[in-house]
């Protein structure tokens, strides 16, 4: 679950954005929020999105704590760094001491935004200032390791489907299965890096461990685009069309770039999708190989799932507070 | 002004100062995306370009800049070379305009040098910058534009297109534009339809290389049936924002970036993308089944040479590109058991 705060800040044209695919430059349109939005995502794992209005004051108001922050996995709150942010940050210091005290199991994440229109050493500067501001007030406070992290955001880049990748993969409970499922993976294949996506807002929920790879997740993510782009375009229902064969049931789908990087990619399930940059030439003739591996992968994939769901409804019986629906 | 032999094209492209002319050049030609023209200063007088498309085919591209001085010149004392030997006239109308009536006048002027010079060229018009009106009255409209531009045509029977820099219509017009200008294309459409009925495709495109236009298509009876109807256009735009994609993510230029071969396999149907010929992509969909998709891109790889005989060379006579004879299709259906 994530809610986002702040005034004009962005927080709707970044959910949009990230959960509804709307283009970035369409978001000019969009309205201010007036009352909380709720959203709720159906994918891999069901989450909502709360869009709170900038505006509103919840702690002064005859909100019920509870009901907002009761079943809370993550807080995440947006600040427009091209604005002026004191009183955004003053405001996001309350909250964060607020739900310190009651609900400390809750990520806090802050994302900086809007930083597409600052230079560079002026992003730094604002981003250096802001995490300062929000740590010496926690630290006034008694809080020293509390769980608030940052990130410098923009709808017009990549970066904000990055930062929330971060967000939902806190909340994954079984992360590090995954991410070693996709190690062994990757460097069985020689992959160089491999993202396992969330097919409908593009956020990546695990990847293996290697160093983040901004070109190769751009690539990856695109690659999405274009392969879901042409499914529109050609799956049409009709009775005329006919299989000539046989052919596995999940889609399957490889390009090979102008410099013998392949870009790999094949469905897991309804809402997941492998990805995989290899740079290895050698891989094309070895494609048969690489196919029946993924196959194992997602064989592991739907097991660790089909566990972790009987794992949540046991946790929701014995009352330990379950954060992630 | 048929003759196949004849290689260069002359492409004037006019119309009003800020119509955007060179914005369109710069992104079919030259590999721009759509924000990236906002860097484009006035063009001054007559910027010429080359563009070699599909081998043969060099488009001569004069890209004459819309300032009312350069407009009087260009109908004055430069008449006769600007307006000799012309294959086509492109023609932008910006939708905005706040003088429709001048345009159109000019316009006017235009076609009339146009007869007096080049009385075969075909004239296409780009009612342009229609992502600027309303979604509900675009198509009307357009409509109405496109009758009054018409009617001061002075005969010249006129294709036009309602286009944007920000959607695919764009690749309409200028796919439109080039099917008009490729010489042998009875012989490579010919082909193409005996290759689509032999490996059961759906549908087959030829893409230009670099522009990502559609040359031609091929559409099988059940092919037809598709209800999106301006999927050409669209796979251009998705194919040429991936290739930006990664010519970006793999520090190159994008005019060096391309695809060396995708595939894509997925319950509905099945897509084959490979370099066909030096300056085309083919662009096959089969329906799903995987020992026939592997027919289908082995096939492919086999009539790869017979079809850059047709595309290069008149096609000898037009009916001899040698289609691989069923046999070979047999042999191939056997030797594909491992792949």
């Amino acid at each position: 679950m994530v809610v986002n705060f702040s005034k004009r800040s962005g927080k709707s044209s970044i959910a949009s954005v990230v959960f509804h695919k709307m283009p970035p430059n369409e978001t000019l349109f969009l309205e201010s929020t007036t009352r909380i939005q709720k959203d709720s995502i159906h994918s891999f794992m069901d989450f909502q999105v709360w869009d709170f209005p900038g505006q509103l004051e919840y702690f002064e108001s005859a909100f019920d704590l509870e009901d907002i922050f009761g079943s809370l996995g993550a807080l995440v709150w947006v600040i427009d760094a091209q604005d002026d942010y004191l009183d955004s940050v003053a405001r996001l210091n309350r909250t964060i001491l607020t739900v310190q005290q009651f609900y400390p199991g809750i990520n806090i994440e802050v994302f900086i935004h809007k930083v597409d229109g600052l230079s560079d050493e002026y992003r730094t500067d604002t981003f250096q200032d802001i995490v300062q501001r929000i740590s010496d007030e926690l630290s006034d406070a008694g809080y020293e390791n509390a769980p608030v992290h940052y990130y410098l955001t923009s709808i017009y880049d990549y970066s904000v489907f990055e930062a929330f990748s971060k967000v939902i993969q806190k909340l994954i409970p079984n992360l590090s299965t995954l991410e070693n499922l996709i190690n062994t993976l990757a460097n069985n294949c020689g992959f160089e890096k491999t993202y396992l996506f969330d097919v409908l807002s593009k956020i990546y929920i695990a990847s293996d461990t290697r160093p983040v790879d901004m070109a190769c997740y751009e690539m990856c993510s695109d690659y999405i685009d274009v392969i879901v782009d042409i499914s529109e375009l050609y799956s049409w229902d009709h009775p005329a069309r006919k299989r000539l064969g046989e052919q596995i049931q999940e889609a399957e789908s490889h390009v090979v770039l102008h410099d013998q990087t392949m870009i790999h990619l094949m469905e897991m399930n309804k809402y997941l999708c492998l990805v995989s940059v290899i740079r290895n030439p050698e891989a094309k003739d070895k494609r048969g190989l690489i196919d029946m591996n993924c196959r194992t992968f997602q064989d592991a994939l739907n097991e660790v799932f089909s566990r972790s769901w009987e794992e949540e409804s046991a946790a929701q019986d014995g009352s330990s507070a379950a954060e992630i629906k | 002004m048929m003759d196949a032999r004849k290689k260069k094209r002359k492409v004037l492209l006019m119309g009003k100062s800020g119509s955007g002319k060179s914005s369109m050049r710069s992104i079919i030609f030259s590999n721009y995306v759509a924000k990236d023209v906002r860097r484009l200063g006035a063009t001054i007088d007559v910027e010429h370009s080359h563009v070699k498309f599909m081998g043969n085919l060099t488009l001569n591209l004069w890209d004459c800049g819309g300032q009312d001085a350069f407009m009087e010149t260009y109908l004055a004392s430069q008449r006769g070379n600007i307006f000799s030997d012309v294959a086509v006239l492109i023609y932008v109308f910006d939708i905005e305009s706040r003088e429709v009536d001048r345009d159109l006048d000019t316009y006017h002027a235009i076609i009339e040098a146009l007869r007096e010079f080049s009385p075969n060229a075909y004239v296409f018009c780009l009612v342009h910058k229609m992502d600027l009106i309303q979604a509900e009255h675009r198509q009307r409209i357009y409509e109405e534009r496109s009758a009054v531009i018409r009617s001061r045509s002075a005969g010249f029977y006129v294709d036009t297109f309602a286009s944007s820099i920000w959607d695919q219509s764009l690749y309409k017009a200028w796919a439109g534009i080039v099917h008009k200008l490729i010489p042998n294309l009875v012989v490579i459409e010919r082909f193409l339809t005996a290759f689509a009925k032999k490996v059961n495709a759906e549908e087959v495109i030829l893409f230009e290389r670099s522009t990502f236009l559609t040359v031609t298509s091929v559409t099988s009876e059940v092919g037809e049936l598709n209800p999106i109807y301006d999927r050409h256009e669209r796979l251009s735009n998705i194919m040429k924002a991936f290739k930006h994609c990664a010519a970006r993510n793999t520090l190159t230029t994008p005019a060096s970036a391309g695809f060396v071969v995708m595939h894509t396999k997925t319950p509905q149907f099945n897509i084959f993308l490979g370099r066909f010929t030096d300056n085309t992509y083919i662009f096959l969909v089969v329906p799903p089944g995987e020992a026939s998709y592997n027919c289908a891109v082995l096939n492919t790889m086999l009539a790869r040479e017979g079809f850059a005989k047709a595309a290069a060379g008149g096609g000898g006579g037009g009916d001899g590109f040698p289609l691989p004879p069923p046999e070979s299709l047999d042999d191939s259906n056997g030797a594909n058991g491992t792949g």
